[in-house]
């Protein structure tokens, strides 16, 4: 099997990945690198196979051909539950759990036996922006803050790669504005490496460094940004 | 006015079934005219029903001077029945056959078992067969439940059980707010069953006890017995479903397969 081409500049490399569902072609021949720190954009029209890329990066859905490489290995040789932990994943939705701002937060390092420290968990908050928050019940959160604990929730599994996937197209303009800025903001203080699916071209290139532009589940261009997006 | 007109009592019987029959068809006509579409279902279920139940009766008749362990036999064919009957009810959800068959097994056949041995259940063949029914039947109904409400609840939580396996959890971990929900649902009829015993209905059992002339202290004792035994199988059956079920709705590298339209 062919070996990723840098493992230590490149942190994820999906490699001839696809996924058929019942003849129905998702993702075709995927090849790509995600390097570390990098923000990469994934576009293109509904339907192009976007966030079924995304779910192959984490492993969400099984690839039907190819694979990912994570920090030099073979995913599919690690163990699902640590793979999600280390590219961890925030959805269009939240999906909160029932329960308080804290219980949220620890949900993920509870799956491993531990539980987040108070200042730990006071941090993650004060960084998202929501500053003691931690006892509010998640029903009483506007749709930007619910969002803001989704990502918090996934940072306190300290992930070396967040998947977005189209983080800020169920709110409002306002909320939009301030998720998208609060995200380059941990992005960069975090040095998370990045890949954020989105329809918005416009948001690409406020955010990311390179993109993917796909379509009928192919890429069919990748480059830095603004020469996909301008092409 | 039926006795009047049918004086034997196998005439009579038929001649009741009959009547009740159509009174249910009847009932489901009505409801046609409502857009509610049952004629068919209704229909073949009766019919079922009757030849199942007379045929039933028939072995009974045969077996009535047949050794006991024969009932055991009667008892594990009526296990497989009701695990293939309750797998029907839960369509979609893998390896539903052995699942529910495994589960009513462990549900009702534990709790018969004990209870023959501990002597609550006489061994004797006409004893042993109603009563184990009795209790396999409920144990069905309650796996059914138990299944259909955890396909539903699965289905309709897809988000929220990928964030929870996103986020490191064990695929059991991230449905059990479902099995839980699924579990406690299955229950209701058991339990509503046991907390309206005498005051909303006097159950077929005891009525049968009392018109074949037992003490009516000792018939409804034992109907609450009865009951008591119903609930526990159930409750034993629902968690052996859920425990069996949970895992098997994910792929072998935690993946969630049971997604409506995927």
């Amino acid at each position: 099997m062919d070996q990723p081409s840098n493992s230590v500049a490149i942190l994820l490399e999906a490699r001839n990945l696809g996924r058929v569902v019942n003849g129905k072609v998702l993702v075709q021949d995927a090849c790509f690198p995600l390097r570390r720190g990098e923000v990469l954009a994934i576009t293109g029209p509904s339907g192009a196979g976007k966030s079924s890329l995304l779910r192959l990066l984490n492993r969400l859905d099984e690839p039907t051909s190819g694979t990912v490489y994570f920090a030099g290995e073979d995913y599919r040789k690690l163990e699902p539950r640590e793979l999600r932990r280390k590219v961890g994943m925030v959805t269009q939705r939240p999906y909160l759990f029932p329960g308080t701002v804290a219980t949220n937060l620890n949900f993920g390092p509870q799956q491993r036996g531990e539980t987040l420290a108070r200042m730990a968990l006071e941090q993650l908050l004060e960084q998202v922006g929501l500053r003691g928050f931690a006892d509010r019940d998640v029903a009483s959160l506007s749709g930007g803050e619910a969002q803001r604990v989704s990502l918090a929730r996934t940072l306190a599994n300290q992930p070396e790669v967040v998947l977005l996937d189209e983080p800020t197209s169920s709110l409002d303009e306002t909320s939009k504005g301030e998720v998208e800025a609060l995200l380059l903001r941990v992005v960069s203080e975090h040095q998370l490496t990045c890949a954020i699916v989105t329809h918005d071209a416009a948001q690409a290139v406020r955010v990311a460094q390179r993109t993917l532009l796909m379509n009928a589940g192919k890429i069919v261009r990748d480059g830095p940004t603004s020469e996909v997006l301008h092409a | 006015m039926l006795k009047h007109w049918f004086t034997g009592q196998l005439q009579l019987g038929f001649a009741q079934a009959s009547v009740t029959a159509l009174a249910a068809l009847i009932v489901v006509l009505l409801a046609r005219r409502r857009g509610i579409h049952l004629v068919s279902e209704t229909s073949v279920a009766m019919l079922r029903g009757i030849v199942q139940i007379v045929t039933v009766g028939s072995i009974l008749v045969l077996l009535l001077h047949s050794p006991n362990w024969i009932g055991g036999i009667v008892l594990a064919a009526m296990i497989a029945a009701a695990g293939q009957i309750s797998a029907g009810r839960a369509k979609g959800l893998p390896c539903v056959f052995p699942v529910s068959t495994w589960a009513i097994a462990c549900g009702a056949g534990l709790i018969i078992a004990v209870m023959t041995w501990l002597g609550v259940i006489d061994t004797a063949i006409t004893s042993l067969v109603p009563v184990g029914s009795m209790v396999i039947a409920n144990a069905m109904n309650t796996n059914s439940l138990a299944l259909n409400r955890f396909r539903s609840e699965v289905v309709g939580h897809v988000g929220e059980i990928e964030t929870a396996l996103a986020l490191g959890a064990e695929p059991q971990a991230s449905v059990a707010p479902y099995v839980q929900a699924s579990y406690q649902a299955s229950l209701i009829p058991a339990l509503d069953s046991m907390r309206s015993l005498g005051i909303v209905w006097i159950p077929g059992l005891m009525a049968g006890m009392l018109l074949s002339g037992a003490r009516p202290l000792y018939a409804s004792i034992y109907q609450f017995v009865v009951l008591a035994m119903i609930f526990a199988a159930s409750a034993v059956t629902s968690l052996v479903s859920a425990v069996l079920i949970r895992t098997r709705i994910f792929t072998p590298a935690q993946q969630l397969a049971l997604q409506a339209g995927r």
